[in-house]
């Protein structure tokens, strides 16, 4: 078998044979949708709260694929020498960032084909824009996974851990996903709306409407998926000892 | 053409010198054992052949090829065994066999590698409940799978069973006959003269001596006579009856310095029995491998069974 398929084979089996990388992946953005729209506990602009939920979670989802799993998992990879024994093959880091590549898409495929069922099952009423939404999942991904990988390729596997939960948490909470940037109070609404996050929902609340102007939403999105994986490239150690 | 070759090697970190002008070679079809304590500089030497270090000073060619600038040609040649190393924790011994046979040309059938180590009955167990020695022998596939030129082991019977120590000498073995360079690191003496065709002690980074076990052992020799017999034994009337030095080094232990040969021995003992001096254990002082080690390195080599850290 071709090496690389190999690989993404093996990245996407021991993935989903982890409890908790399924629970992050699908289990809570589908969950926060479901109880978010049901329960009404948060500040909303419409009364269709699946409406601005459904786009929210799949900026989530992009985020939970693309920084927490494939942060968390190369991070533990580096930390116990996985990676240095994958350097003494003939794979090479080429193929290995491609495997993780292709199969952090494939889950993210997944992911959107089951959230947006579930927001349809709940009433959701989205105007697809498939260019756009495919712009905004690679867009999205660039960036998370440059972050998770920033942190992955510069701490160690428990410390590494800790932050793309902790940084997880904080985008989930004030970074424009559980609540809209646009309701949360003053700075706190211009800083939520220039993080990635603010601005992946954006983008996937146009690709989900008929909405046009998200030219400040790209540009900063845009930014942050050339900035991060730069970063995550120029400071990543393959082993924390060499 | 040597599949391995260390010339005048160099590594230093910081201050720290690790590998000092070492220079080794080894053939197809040998196996060459570094010999050395604990931070000796071995897994640090092993490290550059890997790729995973660029010498300060000198050069390593592994097949003909720089292993750092041509790192993914040197790997396809190249079958590694890191030091306690880790594999994916949940991944299967089938599953990592068949993954790592992906990376090669011309791999062998996993399976039956699988029981060429003795894990055919555990190739579905997830790698973190595999034993030990388990995970050890896994890692010895996986260095196998891509049918390589040149096989390096650090420390490849380190923590392993009976069982196990068996096995590494048998596919060591296998693998001479096939023709490829091993080149393995131990601390452990016992293992190192029976795995290796020669054996190249390091010690503080540098090469102490190079040779096949029974050339070092001879070249360390000295003639000697060793026996055990009451601390009162009148030494230099014995050495003015042998015609050689006698020497006490410790209480009742006593060594002359002479060549053991029958008419000597027949000497010492006629000259005890006039005396009517009990004698107990008389040897001759033909060396050892661990002799040549001690005196070369200060240390010995059995007793630590902690692993090398490089710097």
């Amino acid at each position: 078998m071709n090496a690389l398929w190999a690989q993404t084979r093996n990245e996407v089996v021991l993935s989903l044979r982890q409890g908790e990388q399924l629970l992050v992946a699908l289990g809570i953005p589908i969950l926060l949708l479901v109880f978010l729209s049901q329960v009404d506990l948060l500040p909303r602009a419409t009364d269709r709260p699946v409406d601005e939920l459904a786009p929210a979670m799949l900026a989530l989802a992009v985020m939970s694929s693309s920084m927490v799993s494939l942060g968390i998992g190369t991070g533990f990879e580096r930390h116990y020498g996985v990676l240095k024994r994958l350097g003494v093959t003939p794979l090479g880091r080429p193929r290995l960032l491609g495997a993780k590549v292709i199969a952090t898409f494939g889950i993210e495929v997944v992911q959107v084909l089951s959230l947006s069922l579930v927001a349809l099952l709940l009433g959701w009423q989205p105007r697809w824009q498939p260019a756009l939404l495919l712009l905004a999942v690679v867009l999205g991904t660039a960036t998370f996974a440059g972050l998770g990988l920033l942190l992955a390729g510069t701490l160690s596997g428990p410390a590494n851990l800790a932050a793309c939960n902790g940084l997880y948490l904080v985008l989930l909470l004030f970074g424009g996903i559980a609540v809209p940037a646009s309701e949360l109070p003053g700075p706190a609404g211009a800083v939520a709306s220039s993080l990635p996050t603010g601005a992946l929902v954006e983008l996937m609340r146009a690709a989900t409407t008929d909405t046009q102007s998200v030219g400040r939403a790209l540009i900063v999105l845009a930014i942050w998926a050339v900035v991060s994986p730069i970063a995550a490239a120029t400071t990543f150690r393959w082993s924390p000892s060499t | 053409m040597p599949r391995v070759e260390i010339d005048r090697l160099t590594m230093r970190f910081g201050p720290v010198t690790a590998v000092d002008e070492l220079s080794l070679h080894a053939d197809a079809g040998e196996v060459l054992a570094l010999l050395g304590p604990n931070g000796a500089g071995k897994t640090t030497t092993v490290e550059a052949l890997e790729g995973f270090r660029t010498p300060t000073s000198g050069t390593v060619r592994v097949a003909g090829l720089d292993p750092v600038t041509d790192h993914d040609a040197v790997m396809a040649h190249l079958g590694v065994m890191l030091q306690s190393c880790r594999l994916y924790s949940a991944i299967k011994p089938r599953e990592a066999v068949r993954l790592f046979a992906s990376y090669y040309r011309r791999p062998l059938d996993p399976m039956a590698l699988l029981e060429r180590v003795g894990l055919q009955q555990r190739a579905g167990v997830a790698w973190r409940k595999l034993s030990g020695g388990e995970q050890q022998r896994l890692a010895l596939a996986l260095a196998l799978v891509g049918r390589p030129e040149v096989v390096v082991l650090d420390e490849p019977t380190a923590g392993l069973d009976v069982e196990g120590r068996l096995l590494v000498r048998r596919i060591v073995a296998e693998l001479r006959d096939e023709g490829v360079c091993v080149l393995l690191t131990s601390h452990e003496l016992d293992e190192v003269e029976k795995l290796a065709d020669r054996v190249a002690i390091i010690d503080q980074g540098r090469l102490r001596a190079v040779g096949t076990p029974a050339d070092l052992a001879a070249a360390a020799h000295r003639p000697e006579l060793r026996f055990r017999a009451p601390a009162s034994l009148d030494r230099a009337a014995l050495a003015a009856h042998l015609g050689a030095a006698v020497d006490q080094p410790e209480p009742g232990t006593f060594v002359v310095a002479v060549e053991p040969t029958p008419a000597t021995v027949a000497q010492l003992t006629s000259w005890l029995a006039e005396r009517d001096i009990a004698l107990s254990g008389l040897s001759t002082g033909a060396a050892s491998l661990e002799d040549v080690f001690l005196r070369l390195t200060g240390t010995s080599p059995t007793m630590n069974t902690d692993q090398e850290d490089a710097p």
